[in-house]
C-alpha cells in the first residue's frame, strides 16, 4: 500500500509539472486556471459518487455556497485567507446537515437525487431574487441576477494588497489540485476510504456487520461540498465576480456528465472528463454554426453507448488486457483476475 | 438452566394487509443450535429481519441478551455480536474476497489485527486460492462460503443462517456442515433450510413456521415424522 501510494505521489508530481510548464505553452493560463477549477469540481462528485455510491444532482450548490461565502466574506473582512477558509467550512456544514438529513432519513437513491435537484433549484432562484438592497450580508450586497463584483481577490496571507493574480494564480489553483487529489487518495487508501467503498458495493451488508452507514455517508458527502465549495472559491477569484448561474441547473449535470465521461469510480477521470469537455465547450463558444449544447449531448450518448465506463477505467483496462497479460507470461503465473484498486 | 439469549414476544409483522409473521415467541439459549423450517411465504426470513433490525416488528419485541432491540438500528444489532448469512449471497461483489473479510474484521478489530484474523479466516475455509479473486466472478457455493467468512470474523453469539445448504454440492455441504458444528461451539445458531437430510445431520430442535406463526417445535425426528408437517410441505393443509 505504502508503495502504491508513493506511485501516486510521483504521478501527481508528474501531471503537476505537465500542466505548469507545458500546458501553457498548447492553452492559455487564464484558461488553463477554470479547467484546473472545474476539475477540482468533477473530483468532487467524482469522490461522492464515484467512491461512495451517492448520486448527487446538486453538486453546484455547493460549488454557489463556496462562491457566494468567498465573496460575501471577502467583501466584510478584506482579506482573503479567512474567506478561503469559509469557503471550505460553509458548504461542507451545509452538506453535512443535507447529507444527514437525507441519509439518517433513510432515503433511497432516487429520493437523494430529486432533493438534490431541487435544492440547487432553491438556491437559483433565491439568489437570483436577491436583487433589493435589502439583500445584505454585512457590506456585501447579494446583488440578485448581477451577483457580486468587485471583491476582494486572493492574496498573499496577512497582506491584503499583495495580489494572487494571472499566472501566479494558475500556479496556485494547480498546486491546490495537486494537494486536493492526493488528499483523496489518501482518504481513500484509509480505513475511511475502503469502508466506504465497501459501503458502495453493497450498504445493506455493510450496515449487517455493524458499520453505521449513515455517519459515514454524512461524512463523505460533507467532504465533496467542501471540495466543491473550494473550487467555487477558486472560480469566484478566476471570475471576480460572482453570479447565480453558479447555482444552475447545467452546471450541476455538467458536473455529472464530467464523471461520465472521465469515468467513475477513478480520481483522475472526473479531473480529465472536467477540463476536456469544459475546453471543448469553450471551443465549441467560439463559433455559431452547431448548438453548444447538441454536441455535449451527442457526447453523452456516445459514451454511453460506446465507452459506458468512461475514458479512464477503458484506458486501464486495455493496458491491463494488454501489459497485464504480457508480464504474466513472462513471469509463467497466471493471473485469475484484477485486484479491485484505485484505478486513476 | 441456561438463560435465553434470544427471546421473542408476540412479535407480528404486518406490510399493510398481509401478515408475515404472527404473534411468534420464540426463545433460544447460548450455544443451541435450532433449525427453522416451513414452506416458501411461512414468515422464516421475515424473522430473522427483525431479529437483524431490517424490519421494524410491527408489534412485539425482540430480546437480545436480555436487551429490547426491536426498535435498533441493523448496525446497533450486528454491533452486539449478532451475525447473518442472507438467502441470497449478500457480498460486496465489486470487492475481492480478502476485502471482503477484512471489511468484516475491521469493525470489530483494529488494523493490524484486522488484517491477521481475514487471514485466519481465509485459511479456516480454505479460500487462499482464490484470495485474490473479485467476488463477482465466483460462483454461488464459493460466495457462501464467504459470506459466512464475513459474519464468523467478528466472533459472534449468535448466527442466522438463511438456507446456508441452498445450491451447494454434497462436498459443499459437507464442508459447511463441518464449519456449522465448528462455529456452534462458540455461537448460538438458527438455520432457516429446506434440505431435510441436512437439517437432519446438523439439528436436534426443529422450530416449525407456518403462515407466518409458529406451528410446531420438537425434536427432529418427531417433527419430521408429525403427519401436519408432512402435510404442509406436499402442500394438503391450509
Amino acid at each position: 500500500m505504502a508503495g502504491s501510494f508513493s506511485r501516486d505521489v510521483i504521478a501527481t508530481i508528474g501531471l503537476t509539472v505537465v500542466v505548469i510548464w507545458i500546458l501553457p505553452y498548447v492553452i492559455s493560463t487564464f484558461t488553463i486556471t477554470v479547467l484546473i477549477v472545474y476539475g477540482l469540481l468533477g473530483l468532487s462528485l467524482g469522490l461522492v459518487w464515484g467512491y461512495g455510491g451517492i448520486l448527487c444532482f446538486g453538486q453546484a450548490v455547493f460549488f454557489g455556497i463556496g462562491a457566494y461565502t468567498y465573496a460575501i466574506s471577502a467583501i466584510n473582512i478584506g482579506e482573503s485567507t479567512l474567506p478561503m477558509l469559509l469557503s471550505i467550512i460553509v458548504p461542507s456544514l451545509f452538506a453535512a446537515l443535507l447529507g444527514a438529513m437525507m441519509f439518517y432519513g433513510r432515503l433511497t437513491d432516487v429520493y437523494l437525487g430529486v432533493i438534490t435537484l431541487v435544492v440547487t433549484l432553491i438556491f437559483y432562484r433565491f439568489i437570483n431574487s436577491t436583487a433589493g438592497p435589502h439583500y445584505k450580508i454585512g457590506n456585501a450586497q447579494l446583488g440578485g441576477f448581477n451577483g457580486i463584483p468587485g471583491f476582494q481577490t486572493l492574496n498573499i496571507p496577512g497582506q491584503p494588497s499583495s495580489y494572487i493574480w494571472g499566472d501566479g494564480y494558475f500556479y496556485f489553483c494547480a498546486v491546490v489540485l495537486a494537494i486536493v487529489y492526493l488528499g483523496v487518495s489518501i482518504l481513500l487508501r484509509s480505513d475511511f476510504g475502503r469502508i466506504i467503498v465497501g459501503i458502495r458495493e453493497n450498504e445493506t451488508r455493510m450496515s449487517l456487520l455493524g458499520y453505521d452507514v449513515r455517519a459515514r455517508k454524512t461524512i463523505l458527502f460533507a467532504i465533496g461540498g467542501g471540495i466543491a465549495g473550494l473550487s467555487g472559491a477558486l472560480f469566484a477569484n478566476w471570475g471576480e465576480i460572482v453570479t447565480p448561474s453558479v447555482f444552475s441547473l447545467g452546471q450541476s449535470a455538467e458536473i455529472i456528465l464530467w464523471c461520465i465521461v472521465g469515468g467513475l469510480g477513478t480520481r483522475f477521470g472526473p479531473i480529465l472528463g472536467a477540463a476536456g469537455l469544459s475546453y471543448l465547450k469553450f471551443l465549441l463558444g467560439q463559433q455559431s454554426f452547431v448548438d453548444n449544447t447538441l454536441i455535449t449531448g451527442l457526447i453523452l450518448v456516445f459514451f454511453v453507448l460506446f465507452l459506458p465506463k468512461g475514458i479512464v477505467p477503458t484506458i486501464v483496462n486495455v493496458w491491463d488486457l494488454k501489459f497485464g497479460r504480457l508480464l504474466s507470461d513472462r513471469f509463467q503465473k497466471p493471473r485469475r483476475n484484477r485486484k479491485l484498486r484505485l484505478n486513476g | 438452566m441456561a438463560e435465553s439469549i434470544l427471546e421473542t414476544f408476540g412479535l407480528t409483522m404486518k406490510f399493510g394487509g398481509v401478515i408475515a409473521a404472527h404473534n411468534i415467541n420464540f426463545k433460544l439459549k447460548a450455544r443451541e443450535l435450532r433449525c427453522l423450517i416451513g414452506p416458501n411465504g411461512a414468515g422464516k426470513s421475515t424473522f430473522f429481519k427483525c431479529i437483524t433490525g431490517q424490519q421494524t416488528p410491527t408489534e412485539g419485541e425482540v430480546y437480545l441478551r436480555g436487551m429490547d432491540t426491536s426498535r435498533w438500528m441493523p448496525h446497533q444489532i450486528a454491533s452486539l455480536g449478532v451475525g447473518i448469512k442472507t438467502q441470497t449471497p449478500s457480498v460486496m461483489n465489486g470487492l475481492s474476497v480478502s476485502e471482503n473479510i477484512w471489511l468484516s474484521a475491521r469493525r470489530f478489530h483494529d488494523g493490524p489485527e484486522a488484517k491477521r484474523k481475514t487471514r485466519e479466516i481465509i485459511e479456516r475455509l480454505a479460500l487462499g486460492a482464490i484470495a485474490k479473486d473479485q467476488l463477482g466472478k465466483l460462483s454461488h457455493g464459493e460466495r457462501q462460503l464467504i459470506e459466512l467468512g464475513l459474519v464468523i470474523v467478528g466472533d459472534p453469539w449468535l448466527v442466522l443462517l438463511d438456507e446456508p445448504a441452498a445450491g451447494l454440492s454434497g462436498e459443499d455441504i459437507e464442508r459447511m456442515t463441518t464449519i456449522i458444528n465448528e462455529i456452534n461451539k462458540t455461537a448460538a445458531i438458527i438455520i432457516i433450510e429446506h434440505d431435510m437430510q441436512f437439517i437432519r445431520s446438523i439439528a436436534k430442535i426443529v422450530t416449525v413456521f407456518h403462515q407466518g406463526a409458529v406451528l410446531l417445535e420438537d425434536r427432529v425426528d418427531k417433527v419430521m415424522s408429525d403427519p401436519t408437517v408432512r402435510n404442509i410441505y406436499l402442500g394438503k393443509r391450509n
